[in-house]
């Protein structure tokens, strides 16, 4: 299926660039409905990859790229549930998640994020399971998770170590600060800095350039640069489960989804 | 170096701009989420402007809690 608009998000096939567009209102969460719509994005692959050679992640929402997990789901999902009950709810979701996420992060094309706005949690996941994070000059990424007690689950730990280090992964988590698009930039996360509202002309003038070369060589070059760390993501998933059986984040989750503070994309 | 008082202007400057209000209009005291009735996401775009023009960087737990103009500009004042 070359071209696909549902409900959280569409995809369009063109000429060997596939571009997938978040479209969620308001802030592009990935809940369960966005996630069937990514585990059917990444079912095409098998048929698309041979004459695909970038695919672009974008947001049709103005000011976002995503604001990470619908923790509002979450929360609402899990209370209504017995507590005994509420962990394999959330294990199978980050499940999941953790294999589209991984698909993604393998193709056999080149993936780039063309973000604008916020990028926190999930979506921060979601782009840096991407090759190539180009960036509006007015983004911002953050790891809010520690805020709630929990840490990233979609596979953010391992993958932002993998391509930059410890240091940067403790100062986002420990501080649970955003970090905009310049700072991004410096450490290496973003690897082009775009002005205000042309990220996507510079990812799609990126994708140009990257379809000139021989297809074979750049699927196993980007094999041999980008192991997936596949035992890390296995022990997130478990730490993740671990934190979350807490009452302390239920109550943090409540907090979150109750509030009308001035900053509520921040937990 | 910018005085406070400069860096002060500056950030009411960039606020009407960005805002799209009388530069005039606003005043070191002004609560801003009040006076321009922003939500989170435009305050985050004020962040990213503000940090993209003084060329710092400002964490969200340094201004959190600060509503107005005046306080907002120490906070830069003391990354500059």
């Amino acid at each position: 299926m070359k071209n696909f608009t549902g409900k959280t998000l569409r995809w369009e096939w063109r000429e060997g660039v596939i571009d997938l567009t978040l479209d969620q209102e308001p802030a592009n969460e990935i809940g369960t409905a966005m996630l069937a719509e990514l585990e059917e994005f990444v079912a095409t692959f098998g048929v698309i990859a041979p004459e695909t050679s970038v695919c672009i992640i974008t947001s049709a929402r103005k000011s976002v790229f995503s604001a990470g997990a619908d923790l509002r789901e979450l929360y609402h999902g899990a209370a209504a549930l017995p507590e005994k009950e509420r962990l394999a709810g959330v294990r199978d979701f980050l499940e999941r998640i953790h294999a589209v996420l991984n698909v993604i992060d393998a193709a056999p094309f080149v993936t780039i994020a063309a973000v604008h706005g916020v990028c926190f949690g999930g979506g921060l996941e979601l782009a840096l399971a991407c090759d190539i994070i180009v960036a509006d000059k007015m983004a911002r990424f953050a790891f809010p998770e520690l805020r709630l007690g929990l840490i990233p689950g979609f596979g953010g730990i391992p993958r932002l170590k993998r391509d930059l280090g410890n240091a940067f992964v403790r100062d986002l988590l420990f501080t649970g600060r955003t970090v905009n698009a310049t700072r991004a930039q410096a450490v290496g996360l973003v690897a082009q800095l775009a002005g205000e509202g042309e990220a996507l002309r510079i990812a799609r003038s990126t994708a140009a350039q990257i379809t000139k070369f021989d297809a074979v060589a750049r699927a196993a070059a980007k094999k041999f640069i980008k192991p997936i760390p596949h035992d890390e993501l296995r022990r997130e998933i478990d730490l993740f489960c671990e934190l979350f059986t807490r009452p302390a984040v239920m109550a943090a989750l409540k907090k979150f989804v109750e509030g009308s503070g001035p900053m509520p994309y921040l937990p | 170096m910018r005085t406070l008082q400069q860096t002060t202007q500056e950030v009411l400057d960039l606020a009407a701009k960005h805002f799209n209000v009388p530069v005039g209009s606003l005043v070191p005291e002004d609560d801003f989420f009040k006076k321009l009735g922003i939500d989170s996401l435009q305050t985050l775009e004020m962040l990213s402007r503000l940090e993209n023009h003084f060329g710092i960087e400002l964490p969200d737990y340094e201004v959190q809690g600060v509503s107005d103009f005046k306080t907002l500009a120490e906070r830069i004042q003391s990354r500059l």
